[in-house]
């Protein structure tokens, strides 16, 4: 166990040594792709450009000449939903530039959304200066889903190459990556599944347990990754965990949960009243504290590493290229180590929290007296 | 909060939804059922090949108990066998002693008797000898007595006058 442990942490140190020699450079050149407004400020652009990062996109770029207005990637495909299926690839819309026409409908990109539009490609806005136009069913394969897909091929290689191991025998010790993926199995296990949901009912439960616990902290490292990755990083993809966890805590939940819920055992009728209400708000509050938390952590730390490394132009000035890039590359660094805890705490937490929301709902209550 | 609804995409969060299915059903079905059933499998063989152990130790020491039990009641039978054995041979000593002093006695008793019984017929035959000889020589004597008459009458009259004395 001690032993995979020090496996575990030898291959996170080599992760994080690579990581970091290159993640700088990388995400600079991402930063350098959105050059919209007519002469913004310096902070300017890198705010609008960590903003531009923070969103899903549908080009994956990897490097930009801003300046020459040239931009290095591959655009994905769009898949849009909008009387009949209507599938094209993102570069037709060149970077917003262009609206795009489809069977007599005509498409715009406006910050990184699709907008219905007409042949001139005319936008209205509102009074809060908020596009108006509708949007259609989009279905796109944006950098979020690459992401998403690129995290399950992850998963899959590693999981299923795990549990080919185990085909010869129990005792069959995994090799390789196993070993450092072996102790974090038991550690979902035994740190979160049994202790929060009890010996009888874990089981049922650890599929889904183990998938989400994988699932994010392979999406926040490869958030890490200077492939621009910050699916974590999105409401859409937190929202559609914490609802998964939701929907498993309401069709797994046992007759004390409801009655828990509505007609609290053990206190007077007039607080079971008062207590349903908050009970029932209870019910939403946990899967969207979940939802929230892993939002707020990972698009902060995006944003403060981002910032970090804007250093490098705000302060190229006063610090001299050189000084500048130091300074930026030791607080990226330091940061990028926080974020390496941050990304496993988050899977941690988030795991943590559904097994414990689980444990709540099925857990079978013996004794009425401790409320 | 205006801007988290405003980054919310449908799109991205069917792909979640349908790559978050997929993940939980397939690698449930080909991964996490596999691994957690086989790390349970281990640690069920770690846990009872350690019950073994402990149940071969507590076997052992039972055995090796249980030897010198058997060593000890040997020692005890044996000291007993070996007991009794000397009990035996002093009782069947004595009683040979015994048997044979009466044996002897009686043999002595018997040959007593013999040499008794052996003088007792000695002795008859002695008398008988002694008064056959006592007769011939009386005869013989009286023969040489009575050669002459007068010898005779002389005798006859001694003889007469010893009957009167009688």
């Amino acid at each position: 166990m001690s032993q995979n442990m020090v496996s575990l942490k030898r291959t996170l140190k080599y992760f994080a040594v690579i990581l970091l020699s290159v993640a700088p450079f990388l995400s600079k050149a991402e930063q350098a792709h959105d050059a919209s407004a007519a002469a913004p400020t310096e902070s300017e652009k890198i705010s609008a450009h960590i903003d531009h990062h923070l969103q899903d996109d549908y080009y994956f770029t990897f490097f930009a000449d801003e300046e020459a207005d040239v931009k290095y990637g591959f655009s994905l495909p769009v898949i849009l939903i909008d009387n009949g299926l209507k599938v094209f690839m993102a570069s037709e819309f060149d970077y917003g530039k262009k609206t795009v026409e489809k069977d007599g409908q005509f498409y715009a990109l406006s910050h990184g959304k699709i907008y219905k539009t007409d042949a001139a490609g005319t936008l209205s806005y509102d009074d809060h200066h908020h596009i108006t136009n509708a949007k259609p069913l989009d279905f796109s394969i944006t950098k979020n889903v690459v992401g998403l897909l690129l995290t399950a091929v992850i998963l899959f290689v590693l999981f299923i190459g795990l549990a080919k191991t185990y085909k010869k025998g129990a005792n069959n010790l995994p090799k390789g990556a196993g070993r450092a993926l072996e102790p974090l199995v038991l550690f979902v296990r035994d740190e979160m599944a049994i202790p929060n949901i009890g010996l009888s009912k874990y089981k049922q439960f650890m599929p889904y347990l183990l998938s989400i616990f994988f699932l994010i902290l392979v999406l926040n490292l490869i958030g890490l990754t200077p492939l621009g990755f910050n699916v974590t990083g999105n409401i859409s993809v937190t929202l559609c965990l914490a609802l998964f966890t939701f929907f498993i805590i309401q069709f797994k939940a046992n007759k004390d949960y409801w009655k828990h819920i509505f007609w609290m055992p053990g206190v007077p009728v007039p607080m079971k009243i008062v207590l349903a209400p908050i009970e029932v708000l209870g019910m939403f509050t946990k899967p969207f504290s979940l939802m929230l938390r892993l939002f707020a952590n990972i698009t902060a730390g995006h944003s403060v590493v981002m910032g970090l490394i804007a250093i490098v132009y705000l302060f190229k000035t006063d610090l001299t290229v050189g000084g500048s890039v130091g300074v930026s590359m030791i607080l990226t660094l330091f940061i990028m180590f926080i974020e390496l805890l941050v990304a496993f705490l988050q899977a941690f937490i988030f795991t943590m929290m559904s097994s414990l929301f689980i444990g709540m709902a099925v857990q079978d209550h013996h004794d009425e007296d401790h409320h | 909060m205006e801007k988290l609804i405003e980054q919310f995409s449908y799109g991205l969060f069917f792909w979640q939804l349908i790559i978050l299915l997929i993940v939980v059903v397939l690698l449930g079905k080909f991964a996490w059922k596999p691994i957690v059933n086989a790390l349970e499998e281990r640690e069920e063989g770690i846990s009872s090949a350690l019950a073994q152990a402990e149940k071969a130790r507590l076997e052992m020491s039972r055995l090796v108990n249980e030897n010198d039990q058997l060593l000890k009641d040997a020692r005890a039978e044996r000291d007993i066998i070996l007991k009794e054995a000397k009990e035996l041979k002093d009782k069947i000593v004595v009683e040979a002693k015994n048997q044979a002093q009466i044996e002897g006695a009686k043999l002595i008793e018997l040959a007593k008797k013999e040499i008794n019984d052996q003088k007792l017929k000695a002795l008859a035959e002695v008398k008988g000898q002694v008064s056959t000889l006592s007769l011939e020589i009386a005869r013989a004597v009286l023969t040489k007595e009575f050669e002459n008459q007068g010898k005779q009458d002389e005798l006859v009259a001694d003889l007469l006058k010893d009957v009167k004395l009688n």
